[in-house]
């Protein structure tokens, strides 16, 4: 397997059996660190929203998970080989007389790029929301997309 | 991002739900995060639930007990490959125990861009009422 260039992200996983063991990993890292009293190491940069990157043959996706935001609350940046999401997650306030019980929905500002293993054409990036979840298609660049040489 | 009083957001990590009820299928499943507040008339419910859409959200009320279940499709083709995976999605669970003022025809709910609103009214009997005391 071809040992990828992909810098500033701690964490990344070639295939899909992986998963399971960086799962596996990071399980052990939170028990230790509950049991040493020590801070729980990030599985990530550490940064809001918490991204996804797949690619296939012509295109890299980036999915994050905002609820509640629109696609006009976004704004979305990219570059040759990069992409930049911020934005501002509002939770309306809901009147006057209300009594709080539970509040674990954060609002707040965010902001958040990435380096992207190869180049992309950025005329063509694509983004849309949906359920919450926001994905952008970037179709690759032709340099960045793998080429099968026929053996004569 | 001009609003100066707003903060950033933290990460907050999934909450893996450990010991769901009758898990019938292997899948991870986490704890939606939740708002919860009350007025004089009812009971609201807000809850994060990105990638569920309505077909995929059952609201169960039995015994008092309202259960949400929200089911999320693997987001990703079968063709494609993991670079960076930084959130693992799976089954929303959460169960909340309902105390009897709550009217329980009237419950309502609304799913909107991964977010569930519920609305619970409070029974008549239930809402507050000033007693005016009268003189003479």
């Amino acid at each position: 397997m071809i040992y990828r260039r992909f810098f500033n992200v701690p964490n990344w996983g070639f295939s899909k059996s992986f998963r399971e063991v960086d799962r596996l990993r990071r399980q052990m890292d939170e028990l230790f660190g509950a049991v040493s009293g020590g801070t729980l190491p990030m599985p990530s940069a550490g940064v809001f929203p918490l991204i996804n990157v797949t690619e296939d043959i012509n295109k890299y996706y980036v999915r994050a998970e905002l609820p509640g935001m629109k696609s006009d609350e976004l704004d979305i940046q990219v570059t040759g080989d990069g992409i930049s999401i911020s934005g501002e997650r509002k939770i309306p306030v809901e009147g006057n007389n209300v009594r709080y019980h539970r509040r674990e929905r954060e609002a707040g500002t965010f902001s958040r790029s990435i380096n992207l293993p190869g180049e992309i054409n950025v005329n063509k990036v694509e983004a849309f929301m949906e359920n919450g979840v926001l994905k952008v298609t970037m179709p690759k660049s032709e340099a960045a997309k793998p080429r099968q040489i026929k053996v004569k | 991002m001009t609003d100066k009083k707003s903060k950033e957001i933290q990460v907050k990590l999934k909450q893996e739900l450990t010991s769901p009820a009758e898990q019938t299928r292997p899948g991870l499943v986490f704890t939606p995060n939740v708002d919860i507040f009350e007025t004089d008339h009812e009971i609201t419910l807000l809850a994060d639930m990105p990638g569920v859409s309505s077909n995929n959200l059952t609201i169960d009320l039995k015994d008092n007990v309202l259960t949400l279940t929200g089911e999320v499709a693997p987001f990703e083709e079968a063709n494609e490959e993991d670079i960076l995976i930084e959130y693992e999605i799976g089954k929303y669970h959460r169960e909340f125990n309902l105390s009897s003022v709550i009217d329980q025809s009237k419950i309502d709910a609304k799913l909107k861009d991964g977010v569930l609103r519920l609305s619970l009214p409070k029974v008549k009997e239930a809402t507050p009422r000033r007693i005016e005391v009268k003189t003479g």
